[in-house]
């Protein structure tokens, strides 16, 4: 062990988007040396793609908002499978994290009274979304970084979490490599703070980047932590579809709060076709009342178009399969028809949406203030993740916390947007302080260093392969297509039991992956690292779907339409690692609401 | 399908050269895809930056045909055809391997800098009242990608190597982010003319050309960061102010 690099800290925290470096700026508060390390550069990780907004009922806008209402709201998106202790402290803390921002150098858009603006998304009944432009992803990164950079904090920007390191039952440290030459790193700590974010390069189209493969989900999940509700993926119903090599890019769903519309290719509005009883009288009775819903009018309800993402991104779906989608296979996202309504409308498309119509122009020949986008769905979030205490987001393993996306409890089956910048900003916080805490009232361990030996034989493997095993981008590129037809969207029995089968053929042949050329920077090597990752949390999805015999929220079974099954109750499904190393699952029900939560889901229904 | 090949510089600090590639390619392609194609197929271990494929988070920096460019928003229909298409890392920066380059320097410039220093809230609720019409200007300067495709081409530091006494066009639009803030109350002046070495730019605009974000760099943060350092140093009026006051 001696040859390898040992940092020592009492927080490490894994992954350097919006909940790791909340989590950092949070622990670094306390006299606690803290280490961070993350796969790309910093300030490069997906919460810069957030294009919408952060949701936060700062009514600034309507003065009807409360936390209330928007916990109300979050928990009906998540068709109350949502923990409701997170969906409660969430709805009540994220105004104060959102505000905190702006101390720390962010600059939201205003209204008149020069106070933050909010905007309208799907599933939130008032303006909530405090944004900048349709680029707040990139405001908040930004921020995070900017003042994180001056927090004493230590960052390793592009070194690759491989393992955990266990000690007993407590976490205590964690192995990795640096992507520059290669070289193994050992970091020990006290308390170690997962917020790794998605999953989403299981899937063939997929906003997500490469980085996206599951990695915290993994790691906690071989560490004998919990995952939940995996197969709760997130399709978000307008990415990208043409050209080719665009397919999946996001397409923010302001463009719809803006004011946008869904038309097939009869040129007609299919989302007032279909609205579900759960929102039926929440939603516009005409497209004049959606307009004047887009446009601040308080006595207007909202257009179908803003109903939630599981539900639109089914309603696309179903245009395509029955003949009336567009021209490569998606459906027509409109913005440019509100000429018709304002009367400088193409400078006020171009004002509140810069960066999609940046996006389609440079991309697509597309002048979005012109004609309209096609779009259809792509893989955009996972809502299961790793099953953390709502109040500290600790795991079940001693030491070990999750945040952000790559943790789980707060969306339950379906993510509203804007939900997920204030998800990473509340629960980073709360992580970053409860692993601060872990780490000041525990000694630190130490690791385990046999196992270490274990771990770097098995990191350098794909070098020793035989020459013809395969080559870890295709094995990537095998899963990615089996994940997007068998565990996509639409699911089955038979589709299931299939990808389960190809997935632990795939598994097989990872084994034998073999990579050419030395430890320096070498893609190919870590890609067939992430490969690990990727196949266990593609295993963990296919189980869990297969075990939810049920259509609720992003989870969509041809052979169970119902939303529940007959007499099964509300539940989550529960992932983990057996003694026989194998996968186990289970159900356990959704915990109880207290009187004063069921009382305000009542009150706003 | 087509064909193309692309010229891409492989190896490391030590030795590295053009290695051609051909490659199929296809409608509405962009560099970075033919970059992973030849990754994935004929070279699993080319070494290229990459996150978000859209043009909003600034890592896939590069040379394109001569050009700084982002690979993911380089369209191939751009380029000429029948040419090899030449693909190098950036060029102001030290090599690690193939198209990635070592811009730690960045980072170290900007830890350098002044933080953010907010004037006390100006609600009860620890928030501040700002003019949208107040911050337009700022928020162009914080469209930043922090690419680094300014830095690159910057004969300040391309051709003359002065990392130790410039700080380069992205951090004088982050100082100017800063500078201009309405609730701000930190001076950079000092620092802009002395350890920044904002005299050093003499305009030439070539960091507003290649800027993927469009800022207009040079006219709207440089030029005003060097008007307050002039009017700061050098006013004779005011430094006639200054020899009385103290």
């Amino acid at each position: 062990m001696a040859s390898y690099e040992t940092f020592d800290y009492d927080v490490l925290i894994v992954g350097a988007g919006g909940a790791g470096l909340r989590a950092a700026i949070e622990a670094s508060t306390s006299d606690l040396r803290v280490g961070l390390v993350c796969k790309s550069l910093l300030g490069k990780a997906h919460t810069v793609m957030a294009e919408g907004g952060v949701a936060a009922a700062l009514a600034n806008v309507d003065e009807r908002d409360s936390w209330r209402v928007h916990f109300a709201d979050t928990m009906k998106g998540g068709q109350y499978l949502s923990d409701s202790r997170m969906a409660e402290l969430h709805a009540k803390e994220s105004p104060e994290r959102v505000r905190e921002l702006e101390k720390w150098g962010a600059l939201f858009d205003r209204t008149e009274d020069g106070s933050i603006l909010q905007r309208n998304f799907g599933g939130h009944q008032y303006p909530r979304l405090a944004h900048v432009g349709d680029r707040t992803g990139l405001e908040m990164i930004r921020a995070l970084q900017d003042h994180g950079i001056h927090q004493g904090i230590d960052v390793y920007m592009e070194n690759t979490i491989i393992s955990l390191l266990k000690t007993g039952d407590r976490v205590s440290g964690a192995f990795g490599y640096e992507r520059e030459k290669g070289r193994f790193k050992i970091f020990t700590a006290k308390a170690v703070v997962l917020a790794t974010g998605g999953v989403g390069k299981a899937y063939q189209v997929t906003s997500n980047s490469w980085e996206y493969t599951g990695d915290g989900h993994s790691l906690a999940y071989h560490a004998g932590a919990e995952l939940i509700d995996m197969e709760f993926v997130q399709f978000h119903p307008t990415g990208m579809v043409w050209p080719p090599s665009v397919k999946g890019i996001l397409v923010t769903e302001g463009v719809r709060g803006e004011g946008g519309i869904l038309t097939n290719s009869e040129g007609h509005r299919f989302m007032f076709d279909d609205i579900p009883e759960l929102y039926a009288n929440q939603t516009a009775d005409s497209p004049e009342e959606g307009w004047l819903y887009t446009q601040g009018d308080r006595d207007a309800r909202r257009p179908p178009e803003l109903l939630t993402r599981d539900h639109i991104a089914r309603c696309i779906v179903r245009e395509v399969q029955e003949g009336r989608g567009s021209p490569h296979g998606g459906v027509f996202l409109d913005i440019a028809w509100i000429k018709e309504k304002l009367p400088n409308a193409e400078e006020h498309i171009r004002r509140k949406l810069p960066s999609m119509y940046h996006q389609f122009k440079e991309l697509a020949d597309i002048d979005i203030t012109q004609e309209p986008m096609e779009v259809g769905p792509t893989t955009h979030y996972i809502m299961g993740g790793i099953r953390v205490d709502a109040d500290s987001q600790m795991t079940c393993v001693p030491g070990l916390f999750a945040a952000g996306e790559c943790a789980a409890g707060l969306h339950g089956a379906n993510r509203l947007g804007g939900n997920s910048l204030s998800d990473l900003l509340v629960f980073g916080k709360r992580a970053g302080e409860y692993a601060a805490q872990f780490a000041m009232e525990n000694d630190a361990v130490p690791i385990e260093e046999n196992h270490i030996e274990e771990i770097a034989q098995h990191v350098l493997k794909p070098f020793d392969n035989p020459t013809e095993g395969d080559n870890p981008y295709e094995i990537q590129a095998q899963l990615q297509e089996k994940m997007q037809q068998l565990v996509g969207i639409a699911r089955s029995q038979e589709s299931l039991n299939q990808a389960l089968e190809e997935i632990e053929m795939l598994c097989e042949k990872a084994e034998n992956t073999h990579v050419v050329g030395n430890r320096e920077y070498n893609a190919g090597w870590h890609t067939a690292l992430d490969l690990d990752c990727l196949l266990t949390v593609s295993e963990a999805i296919a189980l869990a779907a297969l075990e939810r015999k049920a259509s609720i929220g992003a989870h969509s079974r041809d052979d169970f339409p119902e939303k529940e099954e007959p007499g099964a109750g509300k539940y989550n499904t529960i992932i983990h690692k057996a003694d026989d190393e194998s996968m186990s699952i289970r159900r356990e029900r959704v915990p109880e609401l207290t009187d004063e939560q069921q009382q305000i889901i009542e009150e706003m229904g | 399908m087509d064909k193309a090949t692309f010229r891409i510089w492989r190896g490391d600090a030590d030795a590295a050269e053009f290695v051609d590639y051909e490659t199929e390619v296809s409608e509405g392609m962009v560099v970075l895809d033919a970059v992973h194609r030849i990754q994935a197929e004929q070279a699993n271990d080319l070494a290229v930056r990459w996150n978000c494929k859209a043009g909003k988070c600034g890592s896939c920096s590069a040379e394109v045909n001569g050009n700084p460019k982002l690979l993911c928003m380089t369209r191939l229909s751009d380029l000429p055809p029948d040419e090899p298409v030449t693909v190098e890392p950036m060029r102001a920066f030290p090599l690690i391997k193939d198209l990635v380059t070592d811009v730690s320097w960045n980072y170290k410039v900007k830890e350098k800098m002044k933080p953010f220093t907010p004037r006390p809230p100006d609600a009860e609720d620890g928030t501040w009242r700002m003019e949208q019409v107040d911050i337009d200007h700022i928020q162009e300067f914080k469209k930043c990608i922090e690419c680094f495709l300014c830095q690159d081409v910057c004969h300040v530091l391309r051709e003359h190597d002065l990392h130790d006494e410039f700080i380069g066009p992205r951090y004088l639009v982050y100082a100017a982010s800063l500078e201009m803030h309405p609730i701000d109350t930190e001076n950079r002046l000092e620092e802009l003319k002395d350890s920044d070495g904002i005299g050093y730019c003499n305009i030439t605009k070539c960091c507003t050309k290649v800027c993927p974000e469009h800022i207009t760099i040079t006219d709207n943060a440089i030029i005003p960061l060097k008007e307050r350092v002039v009017d700061e140093f050098y006013d004779p009026l005011r430094k006639l102010f200054k020899v009385f006051t103290g």
